[in-house]
């Protein structure tokens, strides 16, 4: 467990580096998250971001590459154009949800 | 975090064509493009129904000669035991949320998967009418020789199924 400081706020993440507290979790710090990874954030993220988070809401998980693509509407290619090399750990990451523990 | 993976390439040999034995392959490949890791995937012998349009999403799980099966042989071997165990796996794989095999190989293809299929085999099974160049799935980039492999393997993590 670390803390470090992202956006002027004091933020918790676990020992794989996700954000362990959703809770301190905002739109300014989602924009630095990406930032340190490289993406800069455009509507289609946030859409692939709202939807990642509602669903860890109803699921309790941060949800898998198949379930993002089949419900927020955002094909297989063109998620791995918004979040290359490693989309479903990225949307997580900027999302502030844990490391996804799904296969697909 | 995320960049651990940047120069690593997997090459994936899928030879064998029944459910059980394509879905570990699929599953790998797809895990693998979601760690951003390089991925190739040849198919060859048996490993070419996975690519086959006609027979991709008819695939066969056999219950006999398995142990790992809590049903005997002589169970597993009467008719329909074939069709039985296929429905009831397809069915658990449904339930876990994993595609269908044709569907599975257009998410690999779509992730940027790079899928060859073996000359030799094709040629075999051409040759055996079991298989014609048109029946094979169009995210599949060519038709490629032992030695290609060899070439785009270079450097690559191997693993044989």
């Amino acid at each position: 467990m670390t803390t470090r400081e992202i956006a002027g706020k004091t933020v918790d993440f676990d020992e794989q580096g996700f954000m362990s507290n959703p809770t301190q979790w905002d739109k300014t710090v989602a924009e630095a998250l990406a930032d340190e990874i490289g993406i800069d954030l455009t509507e289609r993220h946030w859409q692939v971001i709202e939807f990642c988070r509602s669903d860890y809401q109803s699921q309790g998980d941060a949800p898998t590459m198949r379930r993002i693509t089949q419900q927020a509407g955002v094909p297989t290619k063109e998620l791995y154009q918004l979040f290359p090399k490693g989309p479903a750990k990225k949307v997580a990451y900027v999302a502030g949800l844990k490391k996804p523990s799904g296969c697909i | 975090m995320f960049d651990q993976n940047e120069d690593r390439k997997l090459c994936i040999i899928c030879s064998k064509g029944t459910l059980d034995m394509a879905y570990p392959g699929l599953v790998l490949a797809n895990a693998a493009l979601m760690e951003g890791i390089d991925v190739t995937i040849f198919f060859t012998f048996w490993g070419l129904d996975i690519i086959n349009k006609r027979k991709m999403n008819h695939l066969k799980f056999v219950p006999i000669g398995n142990p790992s099966m809590p049903i005997p042989n002589a169970i597993g071997g009467l008719p329909g035991m074939t069709n039985v165990a296929t429905a009831v796996m397809k069915h658990e794989i449904a339930k876990l949320d994993f595609p269908e095999v044709g569907e599975f190989l257009e998410i690999i293809h779509d992730s940027g998967g790079k899928m060859y299929a073996c000359k030799m085999s094709v040629d075999m099974f051409h040759d055996m009418h079991m298989m014609n160049e048109e029946d094979i799935y169009e995210g599949v980039e060519a038709v490629v020789g032992a030695t290609d492999f060899m070439e785009m393997s270079n450097g690559a993590q191997i693993i044989f199924i």
